[in-house]
């Protein structure tokens, strides 16, 4: 049906969107791309528009460089099989015949809607304060010592309150996937004596694969870009400094905009190495 | 107001979306950022009496500390001209100062009495000896500690205690059963937390950062002899969790009577002796941060203080504004209308002459804290730079940041003092070479 | 799976579903629960649960006859005031939202999110409703790679970008004789936050509409339909739904948006996120303030989530399900 004139008028359509996406790609990317070839400090008044590779060298060579991408592997790849996982068993439980079904969807979704900053300052003040959280009041409650979260276990922490906002998203995808399983197939294999486990990995699961990788590829882009929840709670201490975040206190903490912007740089050729390695790995499921 | 030109087209145009704020008499208004502590929440309570002398009207923006120095910090770097008035500390002042990027204060009023502002808050305010920020309220730091607790004890506290008396009490203090810390202290990491407590102590205990040619001196036996005695004290009679406490954190361990000590700064006094919030309000003490026999005492000095970025198009506005929110009739105005106890401390030695504000049990304390402070000498071996609990030049955050984090790891277990200053003086040499220091 | 459970195993699956939503709804629930709390109840240890709505002195009918209470309130001194009833119990009190108000014009930051969030929604639709149109019926080779390339542009660090941006924000353009920023402007931000989203809205719509039958468009066309009547009477109605909650999720998206918002905006353009970032650590005591601002900056968008969740859910699929 694609005729010459429609193909046209595709491009027309298509033209807003691309050229907007284009410039707003480009102009920073440019820019940025500019500054990390400079000796740029403004708070010292230092312009200095070529440095070579000065600032890549240094970037690349910190002692906080590589710690900062295993950092940020390790948090983008754990809070992606909490979410996957529990999602996946959340949603086959509100796919069952439940009381008040839509009560529990609406409280399960709730977090999805609170703000990542306002959910950071609940959980590090409210729930994870070693003197006036609620898990320290549990912990007395139970005779046990109150554990410091953030300090003995900050990364684990950040884990949590970012996997606790983006559950209800993966959830609510599999939730839809869940429903549209054949009911029929999956009664006949009952039927034929195949186990629970059999029929989850036989038939439920090949059903998901295709909304497991949505899940994967559209949280992996937010979640490689984790901002306020480490802000808010640790600072980059502990070993919570994720390579957006050494960026951040490279540009903006030691105003050495030079070295972020070559860091910056970097955190996008990360990127695009995750997601090129995701689209090899999870691409087949995705005939978009 | 940077927006004062900006009509014409792109406010037709903007119509639509904004709100009434594209308000006609641009340079009646100007823009103050500031910070979310108590004082400042109570200055725009009395923004409409500044708007009725003056004409002026006052937009806030009140941010959280931290989101507040990026912001201002960015704004400045780029000359943005977002704000007519920035709410900035001791550390920015001297270095925007000197750099031309704030509106020097030499020609305040006659009716202002610059002279009035205590000397050390004077001196750390300024670069070269202009004056580029007006204090808005100063602290040092001092010792807050729980008279019942010392009495049960049966231990005085000096009035200038040492260290050993500090560490030896907080010891015997400390009562795990009941709760009960010997010492708080903050921990958490940070330039202007974790940093601002190590450093002092460092500087009492004979050690600096760098000589006077910038070569790091956190390898020194002084520098590990503070550390050790900080993460040892803190092991032993700190409360958990200590590597995350922070000022808050160790103000709301204090309200609820969980410190027996608490060295932090001279501006909460005025929290835990407040019967609304603090479960001790009637039991504090205060006493002199400790020394360590070297002539130097653990004070810090600090001053949130309002300054004008060059280049605002508001600049004489900006300037009454500064002078009515940092004179005395302001205090006066304030110590009127809620009480002498709720007046900006720290900034104007006529304060601390009203006999009224006299008898506040920290004032005199408060007082001599402060004026045991020199941002121009604030070791005991000679350094190149000023400020007491950080060194005032642009890469002192970046550093403080990081040195924070490895102490903070170093309070949590996570590696010893020797491994913590390893890694900060190999931070801090790299970072002097860097930045073309030596 | 599907079968028609028994009671026991409904009754079980039940309450597994209950405690989980309830523990996943949690610190919202605690959040809320402390706005109502003075900030001494704030940090009670062990902490107050359960809010008391009392008479006119405040004291609540469950406790006037017990014998220590009177007294608490007749002696008054540094105890009392502050404390509450006792036990697990508290004295609600509405004096957080009173301060918070009076401390910063909530309305304000409101309508800014609601503009921000609701035009750069709208804009973002009206961009990506036929960018996502044509990829879905006039496919071609490169399509998918378009789609991906999209998705890419996400990925550049906000923080390694933010020099660059404020520099274009707060250049000056020359305008009428005198200068123009852009930045803490609504129609800024506005912009800004449609093309932080568009990748995701043109990939929602995307596959939404890849799931419109290419037959229904044919016949519609053998009958001779135009291209505005195939497009107002057959594929609008069908798109609807789609489009629907692809508004939703940008909204929220938008709204929950904390890095630009923050950095681009002083006063004009100040929406919801600033506000909560005058409340956090302050010195002093904040649990409760903190705990009413943040929820009246969650509020809104949590009742709008609830209302519409399940045209949300019904959209939010992005092709998962064929």
């Amino acid at each position: 049906m694609a005729t010459k004139a429609s193909r046209t008028a595709a491009r027309l359509m298509m033209a807003p969107a691309v050229t907007l996406l284009l410039g707003w790609m480009l102009v920073p990317l440019v820019m940025t791309l500019y500054f990390s070839f400079a000796d740029y400090r403004p708070l010292r008044n230092v312009f200095e528009p070529w440095a070579g590779f000065g600032n890549y060298e240094r970037f690349v060579t910190s002692s906080a460089f590589w710690p900062s991408v295993w950092t940020t592997l390790v948090l983008v790849g754990a809070v992606l099989a909490i979410t996957v996982v529990l999602g996946i068993l959340l949603a086959m439980l509100l796919d069952q015949p439940i009381w008040g079904r839509g009560a529990v969807r609406i409280l399960v979704i709730s977090p999805f809607f609170v703000m990542p900053t306002v959910s950071a300052l609940v959980w590090k003040n409210m729930m994870l304060d070693p003197v006036n959280g609620v898990f320290s009041h549990v912990a007395r409650l139970l005779g046990a010592q109150p554990y410091d979260f953030l300090t003995q276990a900050p990364l684990p922490s950040i884990v949590l309150i970012v996997s606790w906002q983006w559950l209800p998203f993966a959830t609510l995808i599999l939730l839809t996937a869940v429903q549209s399983l054949d009911r029929e197939q999956l009664e006949a294999a009952e039927m034929d004596g195949a186990p629970p486990l059999a029929r989850f990995r036989y038939l439920v699961l090949p059903h998901l694969a295709r909304a497991i990788t949505i899940v994967i590829l559209i949280q992996t882009i937010f979640l490689l870009s984790i901002f306020a929840e480490i802000f808010v709670t640790t600072g980059g201490s502990f070993g919570t400094r994720t390579l957006t975040y050494l960026v951040f206190q490279r540009v903006l903490e030691a105003q050495n905009v030079g070295l972020g912007s070559a860091g910056g740089i970097l955190a996008v050729l990360l990127a695009n190495v995750v997601a090129i390695f995701l689209m090899r790995i999870v691409g087949r499921n995705l005939d978009a | 107001m940077h927006r004062k030109h900006a009509f014409g087209a792109a406010a037709t145009l903007a119509a639509g979306l904004s709100g009434p704020a594209f308000a006609q008499d641009g340079a009646a208004t100007i823009t103050v950022a500031t910070v979310n502590n108590g004082d400042m929440v109570r200055m725009q309570g009395y923004t409409d009496r500044f708007t009725e002398e003056t004409g002026i009207d006052v937009e806030w923006v009140t941010l959280e500390e931290n989101v507040l120095r990026q912001r201002v910090t960015t704004d400045i770097t780029t000359g943005g001209g977002q704000f007519d008035v920035m709410t900035i500390g001791m550390y920015e002042a001297p270095i925007w100062g000197a750099q031309g990027r704030l509106v020097p204060l030499d020609d305040l009023s006659e009716e202002y009495d610059v002279d009035d502002i205590l000397q050390p808050m004077r001196a750390g305010l300024s670069a070269d000896g202009t004056l580029y920020a007006a204090p808005f309220y100063g602290e040092s730091s001092m010792i807050m500690y729980r008279t019942d607790l010392f009495d049960e004890a049966g231990i005085e506290m000096p009035e200038e205690p040492s260290w050993e008396f500090v560490a030896d009490a907080a010891r015997r203090l400390t009562d795990r059963g009941a709760e009960v810390n010997g010492i708080c202290l903050r921990g958490k990491a940070g330039w202007g937390e974790n940093m601002a407590l190590l450093t002092t102590i460092a500087n009492s205990f004979g050690a600096r950062w760098v000589d006077e040619e910038w070569n790091s001196q956190a390898g020194s036996p002084e520098w590990l002899e503070a550390a050790t005695f900080y993460n040892d004290l803190l092991a032993d009679a700190g409360p958990p969790g200590a590597a995350g406490n922070g000022f808050n954190e160790n103000l709301a361990l204090f309200q609820q009577g969980r410190c027996a000590m608490w060295i932090d700064a001279t501006v909460a006094a005025s929290f835990v002796t407040d019967p609304e919030s603090s479960e001790v309000a009637d039991s504090v003490g205060f006493a002199l941060a400790p020394d360590a026999g070297n002539g130097i005492r653990a004070n810090w000095l600090w001053a949130w203080a309002l300054a004008i970025p060059a280049g605002t198009d508001a600049e004489d506005a900006a300037k009454r504004f500064v002078e009515w929110a940092t004179s005395r009739d302001y205090i006066e105005m304030v110590a009127e209308a809620e009480g002498w106890a709720n007046v900006p401390p720290g900034a104007r030695a006529s304060l601390y002459e009203t006999p009224e504000y006299r008898q506040i049990p920290f004032a005199e304390m408060t007082l001599r804290s402060i004026e045991a402070a020199d941002p121009d000498s604030p070791t005991v071996d000679p350094v190149p730079y000023t400020g007491v609990q950080f060194m005032a030049i642009p890469e002192w955050q970046g550093i403080g940041t990081s040195a924070g984090q490895e102490f903070a790891a170093m309070l949590a277990g996570q590696q010893t003092p020797e491994e913590a200053l390893a890694k900060v003086d190999a931070m801090l040499d790299e970072e002097m070479e860097a930045a073309g220091y030596r | 799976m599907a079968r028609a459970a028994s009671p026991a195993r409904r009754a079980a699956f039940t309450a597994l579903a209950w405690t989980l939503a309830l523990l996943i709804f949690f610190p919202i629930a605690w959040t809320i629960l402390t706005s109502f709390k003075t900030e001494r109840d704030a940090i009670a240890n062990p902490p107050v649960l359960v809010p008391l709505v009392g008479g006119a002195d405040g004291r609540p009918p469950i406790l006037a006859g017990e014998a220590d209470d009177p007294a608490e309130d007749a002696t008054g001194g540094p105890e009392a005031g502050a404390r509450s009833p006792g036990g697990p119990f508290f004295r609600a009190t509405l004096e957080n939202y009173r301060v918070v108000q009076e401390r910063s014009d909530y309305m304000r930051f409101l309508w800014n999110s609601v503009v921000i969030a609701g035009g750069s929604t709208l804009l973002g639709i009206l961009v990506a409703v036929p960018a996502a149109w044509s990829m879905a019926f006039v496919p071609s080779r490169r399509t998918k790679d378009v789609l991906l390339w999209m998705l890419s542009t996400k990925m550049l660090p906000a923080v390694g970008v933010l020099y660059p941006i404020y520099l274009i924000a707060t250049f000056r353009l020359p305008l009428g004789g005198g200068t123009f920023q852009l930045i803490d402007t609504k129609p800024f931000l506005v912009v800004i936050l449609m093309l932080i989203n568009l990748p995701i809205i043109v990939w929602m719509l995307y596959t939404y509409f890849r799931e419109i039958p290419g037959e229904i468009l044919e016949a519609a066309r053998m009958d001779g339909a135009s291209l505005r009547a195939e497009i107002v009477h057959v594929l609008t109605p069908m798109a609807v739904p789609g489009i629907a909650s692809t508004v939703l999720l940008s909204f929220i998206l938008a709204w929950n948006e904390a890095f630009w918002t923050l950095n681009l905006t002083a006063v004009d353009a100040a929406p919801l996120t600033a506000f909560i970032a005058s409340y956090s650590s302050p010195e002093g005591l904040f649990f409760a303030k903190l705990s009413a601002a943040s929820t009246m900056a969650i509020a809104p968008i949590l009742v709008l989530g609830w209302f519409a969740q399940k045209q949300l859910v019904r959209g939010l699929t992005f092709g998962a399900v064929k």
